[in-house]
């Protein structure tokens, strides 16, 4: 009857059944005791004899597979019967059932398909209004704890203040170059070989002008540092509440948000801006070195082009961006690793959390800037 | 008690850059005896316990399990090993991600294809076996206590049905009451599967209750012997650990009374 397992043989006989176990019946073989179990008939029977004289070795699952089997025929009125005495474990696993009388175990039930829909878009909807207003009360918390730390200067935390400074600084400095020129090199590449259709090449030039100073250049610079910083931040503070270190510094009578939050705030609000100069100035040396290959503009040539194409805004339209998207890329990610509790699968989602707001919120408050900036004339 | 050893170790050295942990350690676990490990902090325990796990290779020496040496295995073959023998880390080192439950099926799900009713049967198994209620299944180890941490990871080890099962201070962080409780289900779960257990732990009420031979590590070295042998041993380290102001209370309770679980 069941070829593929030497290990149980039945002899079906009107209503007796006659189980001979044999070999190992082991965690290992589990997968063939349960399709082997499954087979067998499952009421209808008055009898059910069990031997196991042939069985070699037996261990604490697969017994407690089989008893539960033999229990579901007893509870149907069979009787159970071990013709060569009950196999090992079975005292054991009785002791534990008669300890604990066991429901179950059951999963939740799960809500139907269009329910679940609705169900969910209103969580969604709840969740989107506290995650505002948390972080509104975040930004307030961090607002208040900076004024109050500006009339006793040594909570500002100068060290602590620097090395985030650094890290989210000096260190991104590679990177942001990099991509600065690279990107101007890209817009230079693209806007002079349409331009120079029309004739009007030189154009180019106040192309790069604008677009890098007023907006690609602390747009970028805010993107790598959410992505470098805000992880970063998320991640740091993440663990630390893991590991109960922001307890820890409670316990101690010290504002987390003063130790951790504010020095990273500030941190970001000194170095992003002079990280934006430094990406305007690659841009513009992209932008240089483009135009003097493909467009045969000379450096000097260039530079009196650009001074053209400047307004006296120009470059602060860009620069007074960048203090305002560090404050967002540093209250996010700090917000969110304050917000881990518990389980490293939650402090993955929250780093993950604070870069994708971080990144949106930048390009955001950048559409905002755009429009303000339309309307001033600025 | 049978003669041959499950677990033995031979030789081992290990060092890190200069300092030397253990120098040339000899250990023999018996099958269906507890061992327990003392050492003062910094003496090597862990090393030790990972050591014999396969999880840190020996600057030298030799550990085999069930008379195989797994120091000179291939990934493969310790693997084949790891199946038969059941940790606790000090921690639990439960996966914070999973449930209860899910933390117990792991080794199942992963190692064979089981339906799901059939894992829920056995992990209500498990769960019977070490005492957590069936409610417990659902939760995340986060919502646990640490004496159902404890539990819950006692379970996990216990899910491939090892012969052989280590724990690592199992009783660190709880309350001498379920201290004592765990102590009772260790000694009952051995006395019931016959395991072999080793287990590292500070605590001098496991020691005096469940285990039947006590290997101390002093000096580098390791020193074997049954609870008696090694309460009367001279050396000043284990005097003052089982006779100093911490210990006396405890070992004249139990040496004059009546409880011994094994």
């Amino acid at each position: 009857m069941l070829g593929f397992a030497p290990m149980l043989t039945t002899e079906h006989q009107a209503d007796t059944l006659l189980l001979r176990l044999s070999g190992r019946w082991t965690v290992q073989r589990l997968p063939e005791i349960e399709r082997a179990l499954r087979t067998l008939p499952l009421n209808g029977l008055k009898q059910v004899q069990v031997d196991c004289a042939a069985l070699e070795r037996a261990d604490l699952s697969a017994m407690w597979l089989l008893r539960s089997t033999l229990q579901r025929w007893e509870q149907a009125g069979a009787q159970i019967e071990f013709t060569a005495g009950a196999p090992e474990h079975f005292t054991f696993l009785s002791e534990l059932q008669t300890s604990t009388p066991s429901p179950r175990v059951t999963h939740e039930a799960e809500l139907l398909w269009p329910e679940q829909v609705v169900a969910n878009f209103g969580e969604q909807v709840v969740e989107l209004g506290q995650h505002a207003r948390d972080h509104l009360g975040h930004f307030g918390r961090i607002v208040i704890t900076h004024l109050r730390a500006w009339r006793h200067p040594r909570q500002l935390r100068g060290p602590s203040v620097i090395r985030h400074a650094y890290e989210a600084g000096i260190q991104a400095l590679p990177i942001v170059a990099l991509i600065a020129f690279f990107v101007s090199v890209i817009i230079a590449y693209i806007g002079a070989s349409q331009l120079q259709d029309f004739g009007a090449g030189i154009y180019t030039v106040d192309l790069i002008t604008l677009g890098v100073l007023r907006e690609l250049g602390v747009l970028l610079t805010a993107i790598i540092v959410a992505g470098r910083s805000g992880s970063a931040f998320a991640a740091e503070i993440g663990v630390m509440q893991l590991n109960d270190e922001v307890d820890a510094l409670k316990s101690i009578g010290l504002d987390p948000v003063e130790v951790l939050v504010v020095p990273r705030v500030l941190g970001l609000i000194i170095v992003l801006p002079l990280l934006t100069i430094v990406a305007d100035a690659m841009g513009m040396a992209g932008g240089a070195l483009l135009s003097n290959w493909l467009l045969d503009i000379s450096i000097p040539q260039y530079i009196a082009r650009v001074q053209d194409a400047l307004a006296p805004t120009t470059f602060w339209a860009g620069l007074i961006k960048a203090p305002v998207f560090a404050v967002l890329i540093a209250m996010i990610g700090t917000h969110r690793g304050m917000q881990v509790r518990n389980s490293s699968r939650e402090l993955g989602r929250l780093t993950t959390t604070a870069v994708v707001e971080s990144i949106f919120m930048v390009i955001f408050a950048n559409a905002i800037f755009a429009v303000i900036f339309v309307e001033l004339d600025f | 008690m049978a003669s041959e050893p499950v677990v033995s170790v031979r030789g081992v050295v290990n060092r890190f850059g200069d300092q030397v942990i253990h120098e040339r350690v000899d250990l023999d676990v018996m099958r269906g005896e507890v061992l327990g490990i003392v050492g003062g902090s910094g003496s090597g325990k862990s090393v030790l316990l990972r050591t014999i796990l396969g999880l840190h290779k020996p600057n030298a020496g030799q550990v085999l399990i069930e008379g195989e040496d797994i120091t000179t295995m291939s990934e493969r073959e310790l693997l084949n090993v790891k199946y038969r023998y059941g940790v606790t880390f000090q921690h639990g080192a439960l996966f914070s991600a999973l449930t209860v439950a899910e933390n117990i099926q792991l080794p199942l799900r992963e190692y064979l294809h089981l339906s799901q009713a059939t894992l829920d049967e056995l992990t209500q198994l498990r769960l019977n076996m070490v005492g957590l209620p069936l409610s417990a299944a659902g939760k995340l180890p986060s919502q646990l206590s640490g004496g159902m941490i404890k539990r819950a990871s006692l379970a996990r080890a216990l899910t491939l049905d090892p012969q052989l099962l280590f724990l690592d201070e199992p009783t660190a962080g709880l309350d001498p009451i379920s201290a004592a409780e765990f102590d009772e289900l260790v000694g009952y779960l051995q006395s019931s599967l016959k395991l072999t257990v080793v287990m590292i732990t500070h605590d001098l009420d496991s020691l005096l209750t469940v285990c039947d031979r006590v290997a101390v590590l002093v000096d580098r070295k390791i020193m074997v012997d049954t609870l008696d042998g090694i309460m009367n041993n001279p050396h000043p380290w284990i005097r003052e650990y089982f006779h100093g102001p911490r210990a006396r209370g405890v070992t004249h309770t139990v040496m004059t009374g009546t409880t011994h679980g094994t």
